[in-house]
């Protein structure tokens, strides 16, 4: 009786958080232009996709501003997670303190601050722009997510590589980095979702003309949403399952 | 070995990029403004003191409102379905909270804009509500406070089940088991032994809802249609629209302070260890 219980209100809450992602997949399928009206299974929104050159020109501005601003952050964050793990307690103290700052703002004021930043020293507002914001509100989840890992290492471990003769830069290179590595492809991973769902802080430090897929489909809520984003949004929601999928296998393949 | 001037290019970056920012829009917010909106750099509590409109102090109790009831219905929601996962058999944990973790790679605008499509007039819950013979007219779900509560909620509820599953996943049974032995009910077990240890995971879901529900303007804007203006769709008008920079940084100092204040408020009971995110 419990179990049953238990069992229908997960499936509630777990309706409730999948309902609207099943929708916009079956809209992608809709023959309809309007999402209300179910006119018949079709594929032409996939191949208008295809056609669609400002969706593309998003869809490319949005993977290469995450992927550079997540590499970029990885190394800031990696090297500067090693240096705040050899300070002092109180230079310790202000440096988390800082990188608690864009974690703890709220991303409207992330995104405004840096918007009056920006025109201050009058950069144009585009695509570098764009970079550095995200940039800056990354490297604070890779130093999180690498800090851990450098607490639970061995601290005699480098200095037996010393010891050994490793030069200061090999015994980072061989002993270091492999162990500290989950902690930096969590914090890469996670700046890189970061960046890919991304609105508030881009919506403001990005001028016109250089669009992010979330700033293309907020412009689009204005008049409606066209339902090639919806055949995007499906395909992207599937490679991420997909990969979900094979990452898990791996994962039990390698137990 | 010392290795602390590896930080500088990051302190350097924190200066420009995260300090230097909100010191300006610190400075502006005490700045006065020009007929034609620039910035003359005068000292004016005039920012501050606009605020204190009622049209703008009715945003403030709004948004606080808002936020606070979200972020209760989401701990409502939450707690017992991170229970529920923590007790399920290991292997089939991490696909519950997995199925979580989904949803926020999929673009959060979009899933707020079907959202309209779910609680419009022709939406799909009037249609199943007129099927089933329940009303025969059409409810207004979209376009008022609860259509962005429901947003709310259902953008930030896995911010609440994720931290407090991570602390119950990593509570140590046999204090429950104890609690029982010594005859505790299980009510009594819940709010002397489970509800206490998990705190920590509920502080840092509190604080991860709250925060960003307070400060959106998109939810209000698709789902209140522009009949719900919070906080947030006031600094991005000030900024965008009306071009009054020095309104809209009072505004965002204002917020931060809120949050700040919300942060220190729950500190006091959380511990150094654990509730985090991951």
């Amino acid at each position: 009786m419990v179990k049953a219980l238990k069992r229908l209100y997960a499936g509630l809450v777990y309706t409730f958080l999948y309902l609207p992602i099943l929708l916009l997949i079956l809209y992608s399928f809709n023959d309809s232009k309007y999402s209300g009206k179910w006119n018949g299974f079709t594929l032409k929104w996939y191949k208008a996709l295809l056609e669609d050159s400002s969706i593309m020109s998003a869809l490319y501005n949005t993977f290469s501003i995450a992927i550079l601003a997540s590499i970029i952050a990885t190394i800031i964050g990696t090297v500067s997670a090693i240096a705040i793990f050899k300070m002092g307690p109180r230079m310790k103290t202000i440096f988390m303190n800082v990188t608690y700052l864009p974690v703890m703002n709220p991303d409207i004021v992330i995104g405004i601050s840096l918007l009056a930043l920006f025109t201050a020293v009058k950069m144009k507002l585009g695509f570098i722009t764009l970079l550095l914001a995200h940039v800056t509100f990354n490297i604070p989840y890779v130093i999180l997510a690498v800090l851990p890992k450098l607490t639970q290492l061995n601290p005699y471990l480098e200095e037996a590589a010393l010891d050994l003769g490793a030069t200061p830069f090999q015994a980072f290179y061989k002993v270091i980095l492999p162990e500290i590595m989950p902690g930096i492809v969590t914090g890469a991973l996670l700046s890189f979702t970061l960046s890919i769902d991304d609105f508030m802080v881009s919506f403001f430090t990005t001028g016109s003309g250089v669009n992010t897929l979330s700033i293309k489909i907020y412009s689009m809520t204005k008049v409606g949403i066209s339902p090639k984003i919806n055949a995007l949004s499906t395909v992207l929601f599937l490679g991420i399952v997909i990969l979900f999928i094979l990452l898990n296998k791996r994962e039990k393949i390698s137990e | 070995m010392r290795k602390t001037w590896l930080s500088i290019p990051y302190a350097i970056w924190s200066l420009i990029f995260s300090i230097a920012p909100i010191i300006i829009i610190g400075v502006y917010s005490f700045c006065k403004r020009s007929p034609y909106g620039r910035i003359i750099y005068e000292f004016t509590l005039e920012n501050y003191k606009k605020f204190l409109q009622p049209m703008y102090l009715n945003v403030f109790w709004r948004s606080i409102l808002l936020a606070l009831i979200s972020t209760g219905i989401c701990l409502l929601v939450a707690y017992p379905m991170a229970m529920i996962i923590a007790k399920t058999k290991a292997s089939r944990r991490s696909l519950l909270i997995m199925l979580f973790v989904i949803p926020l790679w999929s673009n959060f605008l979009l899933r707020t804009y079907a959202w309209m499509s779910i609680l419009r007039d022709k939406g799909i819950i009037n249609h199943a509500l007129i099927f089933l013979g329940i009303i025969d007219k059409p409810l207004t779900l979209l376009y008022n406070d609860s259509a962005v509560v429901v947003g709310m909620v259902y953008n930030f509820l896995p911010f609440m089940v994720l931290p407090i599953y991570s602390v119950l996943s990593k509570m140590d049974e046999s204090l429950v088991e104890a609690a029982k032995d010594l005859g505790a009910t299980s009510f009594e077990t819940f709010t002397k032994v489970t509800l206490p240890l998990s705190m920590p995971g509920v502080v840092s879901g509190i604080i991860m809802v709250f925060m960003p529900a307070v400060s959106t303007f998109v939810i209000s804007d698709l789902l209140g249609g522009g009949q719900t203006m919070l906080l947030g769709n006031v600094i991005q008008s000030q900024f965008l629209m009306a071009r009054n920079w020095q309104f809209g940084s009072a505004i965002s100092m204002i917020m931060m302070i809120l949050i700040l204040i919300v942060m220190l408020i729950s500190s006091k009971y959380k511990d150094e260890e654990g509730g985090g995110l991951w």
